[in-house]
């Protein structure tokens, strides 16, 4: 809502600049969007009188003006306006003013003529084209004859007037009217202002339910009444008028129009006018039936549903209600006779149709938000006041009234202790009370309670909570003292899943890699992808993108995408986690899908910038298998972590992958993503895991026990074979820990060989294996026997040639 | 020449001996010699038979004092050709050391886990327990426990991804707020809850929106907490997170789940509350909504709402750190350009 401050002044002694007022406002009230004053910005424009004017002699259009700009002589300025003529007092742009847009304006030639300045449109000195008033939308602005020559412009076109621009919250709809934020600046600034209560003369010759019959649906309209002005004589409003509209961002029309549109910013009460020799017969309030059709201002032709709620005479629909009136009663410069409607509509129904015919006006958001019961008929009587003050015309006696509301007000009781209480500040019944005497919340002492009435205007209170906000911003929040929750202890402490959780972040980026977040909703193709167990995908009913409609069944897919947005930013080294939701449905029926917490990880390129000392060498699999053990490894879960080869995953490489299982619990994968899904993805050889961290975080963890380090010292051995190639390191160590004998107490495989000096179809393996006997020195022929017995068995069991 | 003196002598010529010397090899011939079995000293002591029992005494403590003398002169000049050895084994094994570091790998928390571990650590301090809860959400909880119901128009204020008539994305942690309230058994303590997540608005994604965001709700519910408690507890955060020279102002607004309801600004990062176009000249940026649980929240949870009250409040991470890093387009955060995530280390602020 855009409030004029000169409005503001009318009911109240305010006096701090506008940007003051704001904030106070914004801190009391509602968020402010801007402040805003036309004139800022501009220079130099002033009244100018068109002493006389003559064609330009190289153009049809152009005309030769010699204009008074208070000067001692008139300025020669070339104007191209169709309705530019001599007599005329036009805004005028002086040699070296600046207009709208930052344009500035300088003394120049216009076909072979001197032009000192310029004559000025209203679009052309900043407003608005939705504000110009139809008669000016197309030429320059002539003002009333009474404007005084050589002054500036601002004040005769309200550009000198700040405009506060209200952003106001669901529940303070009483502040989208003048009358409203008075009331509320009148609590602010602790100040008592006058509202009149309108009056109305009546012609008593005309009797208002002989010239029009109306019934309404109370459910559809709480409040529905009509008056008739007849006679009137439309004709443009008056200039303060027309000022007040476009300030408030509304475009003047006629002074009919623009009475209803006044009377919907002063009191928050949107009106219609209706054309009455348009309507046929009587007006109704209904919904809409199937298949009716309805044209409305806008020249817009709706289709209307059965959820609409329209206004009808016996035939049609002559208004979508509280939306937009409609085309065919409109008033036109040939009406004589109108009816006025105010009303309070079902909030509801308005914010459905404004939503399905997308035409949310300045009427419907007030409906949607809530009408003054107490304003409604206050509304219509200034209304037909002003339109008989501007248009003439004969008030008709008396008010239709097709339904009627009046609520009760609700009368809440509060005390001292528990406004104190909520707080937490230490005011007494007396300081609260004045605070409900500011806001005109009439109040009863009864011992140690207040019982408030709430009026009408306050529709949004209705319980002690809503009463301690009033205190609270009335009072200051800024007041407010400062302090922290005292009262029972509680222990602030991570669960052991949370610190898990926590714990595994940091061992990932120890390791190297930096956490990503990734967009949990993707494509389907993508949700899809490396799935680790059966699961039909969770769609959104109505996504907004392509890219975006599914949600993810796994992490990588979103990491891949992450890889791809680097290297296409020629970044070709990426090492990244993840850690998050997916989302698996056992059927498609399922409609809640269940989320389980994944992690994943992805490397290509080189893990550390190459460097005069750092020789690296590109991430495979066995340093992706490495990064990934190591994680498991530090979690201390119980039970053995196994890697057997799988070709499950389509996304994968089927010889470079490997399914990870603790303890028999399958958890994860890792391995090369397969050079197809590389391809399609965009991106270069890389690197991935991922594993289901929920399965880490409930399998058991090793007991909280260390291990006495060994006193006695440990004997090495190391062993080198030659095996076919198809055997696995697996193979032989589960041989040398079978058969290696008690004391065997390490293997480490430090040489992987093919080729030169190693017969086709075979590779070279080398061990180092680590004895050590912890209550005693070994001795060497124990440590003999047994390193002999491993190669025998390595012998017989797996064919190798032990070197 | 007697003895005596024929130990002297030799005594005189082994320290200049050993004085000459410039290398531990030779030094350590020369010691050999000297005080061997096949050595000048013990040559000469072999005429001390020729002496009265009277003197031999006397000359044999010379002699070792002697042999100390040497050993001594020896051990010193070893200490000296040592030092000066170990300096030019020093001198020839400089280097540059403005060469660069060898490059080691360490991955950084992204930015947004970076603000939310921060406002975590901040609230186990203060002994509340970190909640976390479903990402797809019922209704019932993301709404209408929050006092929302189906025909509220603050709906419209959240675009919705929906699943089902029921069943959504949740827009917002506040579900946690009701979630918690129903399990809560307030006989045990008070209930003090911050719960960190992810949720989901049916936006286009563009420089200040995005469809995917986090949030941290905070929940505190006992016998008395009051405003000035959430006031308290809010100027911490601010400090904590920002630093010690920001403030906050709370402002009226509007949410159907807390009443009184408040907007909280904090001073303006870029001109420090002087006013400039970031703050559209006011010196504040909003931050965070908050404000005392609506007495319907806790009724629908089950919660008696005479005896029980408190405050809640809802943090955007995403928002603060676009605040404290001057980044100017949200959608950063889900690219995971790894130049942009390790600008930010972790220096733990």
């Amino acid at each position: 809502m855009k409030v004029s401050y000169k409005w503001l002044k009318q009911y109240l002694d305010l006096n701090m600049p506008a940007k003051d007022l704001a904030e106070k406002i914004e801190r009391t009230a509602v968020e402010v969007d801007s402040v805003t004053v036309a004139e800022d910005g501009l220079k130099k424009l002033v009244v100018g009188h068109i002493l006389s004017m003559k064609k330009h002699p190289e153009s049809d259009h152009l005309h030769i003006c010699s204009v008074d700009v208070g000067e001692d002589e008139p300025l020669q300025i070339v104007c191209g306006a169709p309705n530019v003529d001599a007599g005329q007092k036009v805004i005028v742009a002086l040699p070296n003013s600046r207009i709208g847009g930052n344009v500035k304006i300088k003394r120049s030639k216009m076909r072979g003529v001197e032009s000192e300045g310029m004559i000025c449109a209203l679009d052309e000195i900043g407003f608005s084209k939705d504000v110009v008033p139809k008669e000016w939308a197309d030429g320059i602005y002539v003002f009333d004859d009474d404007v005084p020559v050589g002054e500036p412009i601002y004040h005769y076109l309200g550009m000198d007037d700040p405009i506060i621009d209200l952003d106001v919250t669901p529940n303070r709809g009483d502040m989208l009217s003048i009358i409203g934020t008075v009331h509320d600046l009148a609590a602010i600034y602790d100040q008592k202002p006058e509202i009149k209560k309108p009056s109305v003369e009546e012609d008593q010759s005309l009797d208002v339910n002989t010239e029009i019959k109306a019934t309404a649906d109370a459910s559809l309209a709480k409040t529905y009444k009509l008056r008739v002005v007849e006679g009137v004589k439309i004709a443009p409003s008056p200039t303060w008028l027309q000022i007040t509209l476009w300030n408030a961002g509304i475009r003047p029309i006629n002074n009919v129009v623009d009475v209803t549109n006044y009377i919907l910013l002063k009191y928050g009460q949107p009106l219609h006018s209706f054309d009455k020799d348009k309507i046929d017969g009587d007006i109704v309030v209904r919904n809409a039936k199937k298949g009716e059709k309805l044209v409305t201002l806008d020249e817009d032709e709706h289709e209307l549903s059965p959820d609409d709620m329209v206004i009808s005479d016996n035939d049609h629909p002559i208004a979508l209600a509280g939306v937009m009136g409609g085309f065919n009663t409109q008033i036109d410069d040939e009406t004589q006779n109108v009816v006025i409607e105010s009303a309070i509509f079902d909030s509801f129904h308005i914010r459905k149709t404004a939503q399905r015919h997308v035409l949310h006006s300045e009427a419907s958001q007030r409906f949607e938000r809530g009408i003054n019961p107490d304003g409604v008929e206050d509304a219509l009587n200034e209304a037909v006041s002003m339109i008989k003050q501007l248009a003439g015309g004969r008030i008709a006696q008396g008010i239709v009234t097709a339904s009627e509301y009046h609520p009760e007000l609700p009368v809440i009781s509060i005390t001292a202790e528990r406004t104190n209480h909520v707080l937490g500040t230490s005011l007494k019944l007396e300081e609260i009370k004045s605070i409900f005497d500011r806001l005109e919340f009439p109040s009863v002492e009864h011992g140690d309670t207040l019982a408030v009435t709430v009026p009408a205007r306050r529709w949004d209170i209705h319980i002690d909570a809503d009463l301690f906000e009033e205190v609270a911003r009335i009072y200051g929040y800024d007041n407010l003292p400062v302090t922290l929750p005292t009262g029972r202890q509680t222990i602030g402490v991570l669960t052991p899943t949370q610190r898990l959780q926590r714990a595994s972040r940091q061992i990932l980026e120890g390791i190297g890699l930096t956490q990503a977040i990734s967009y949990s909703l993707t494509t389907d193709a993508k949700a899809k992808m490396f799935l680790m167990r059966d699961s039909e995908p969770t769609k959104l009913l109505w996504p907004m993108t392509q890219d975006h409609t599914t949600l993810r069944m796994n992490l990588l897919s979103g990491l891949l995408d992450d890889v791809a947005y680097n290297h296409a930013h020629k970044v070709d080294d990426v090492s990244l986690y993840e850690t998050g939701r997916v989302f698996y449905k056992d059927s498609a029926d399922q409609i809640r899908p269940e989320e389980v917490e994944h992690v994943a990880g992805v490397i290509t390129g080189n893990l550390t910038d190459p460097a005069w000392n750092n020789h690296v060498k590109p991430a495979d699999f066995y340093l992706m298998k490495g990064m990934v053990n190591q994680f498991i490894v530090n979690l201390g879960i119980k039970g053995e972590i196994a890697y057997s080869a799988t070709d499950q995953y389509p996304e994968m490489h089927p010889g470079r992958t490997a399914n990870i299982s603790i303890h028999g619990h399958n958890v994860g994968f890792v391995g090369q993503i397969h050079p197809q899904i590389a391809k399609k993805f965009k991106i270069k050889e890389t690197y991935a895991f991922e594993l289901n961290m929920q399965a880490l975080i409930d399998l058991p963890k090793n007991d909280d026990q260390y291990q006495p380090i060994a006193k006695y010292p440990s004997v090495k051995r190391d062993i080198s074979m030659i095996v076919d190639r198809e055997t696995t390191n697996d193979e032989i160590v589960a041989v040398m820990n079978k058969r290696g004998g008690s004391y065997l107490s390490a293997i480490r495989l430090f040489d992987v060989y093919e080729g030169k000096n190693v017969p086709d179809g075979k590779k070279s393996m080398a061990y180092s294996l680590t004895y050590v006997n912890p209550r005693e020195t070994l001795k060497d022929e124990v440590v003999n026997a047994a390193f002999e017995k491993i190669k025998k068995r390595l012998t017989a069991d797996l064919n190798a040639e032990i070197r | 020449m007697s003895l005596r003196d024929k130990l002297s002598e030799i005594k005189e010529k082994g320290l200049a001996d050993i004085g000459q010397t410039d290398d531990l090899k030779t030094l350590n011939e020369i010691r050999v010699h000297l005080l061997g079995k096949k050595g000048p000293i013990t040559a000469a002591l072999r005429g001390i038979k020729e002496l009265t029992p009277e003197e031999r005494p006397e000359v044999g403590s010379y002699a070792n004092k002697i042999r100390d003398a040497i050993s001594e002169a020896v051990a010193q000049h070893r200490d000296q050709l040592e030092t000066i050895q170990l300096n030019k084994q020093l001198a020839a094994e400089k280097i540059d050391v403005t060469l660069p570091g060898k490059p080691v790998a360490q991955g950084q928390p992204h930015v947004i886990q970076q603000i939310i571990d921060q406002i975590v650590d901040l609230f186990l301090g203060m002994g509340y327990e970190v909640l976390t809860g479903p990402e797809v959400e019922e209704d019932k909880y993301n709404f209408e426990m929050m006092n929302l119901p189906k025909n509220h128009p603050a709906r419209d204020m959240q675009d919705t991804f929906y699943l089902s008539k029921e069943i959504l994305m949740r827009t917002q942690t506040s579900p946690m707020q009701a979630r918690a309230l129903e399990k809560h058994d307030f006989s045990k303590g008070p209930l003090k809850m911050i719960s960190p997540g992810i949720v989901y608005r049916r936006d286009t994604d563009d420089p200040t929106h995005s469809h995917q965001f986090h949030q941290v709700e905070g929940l505190v519910i006992d016998e008395h907490i009051t405003m000035a408690d959430l006031k308290g507890t809010l100027i911490t955060m601010a400090q904590n997170i920002f630093g010690d020279k920001f403030d906050i102002r709370l402002r009226p607004s509007y949410f159907p789940f807390t009443e009184p309801s408040v907007e909280v600004d904090v001073t303006c990062f870029n001109c420090m509350g002087k006013g400039c176009d970031v703050c559209k000249h006011t010196g504040w940026i909003e931050v965070l909504g908050a404000g005392m649980v609506h007495p319907n929240v806790l009724k629908m949870a089950g919660v008696d709402s005479d005896v029980y009250g408190g405050f809640a409040f809802g943090v955007g991470p995403d928002r603060f750190a676009m605040l404290k890093y001057g980044v100017d387009d949200i959608r950063d955060f889900y690219l995971n350009d790894v130049r942009f995530l390790n600008q930010f280390s972790k220096r733990g602020n």
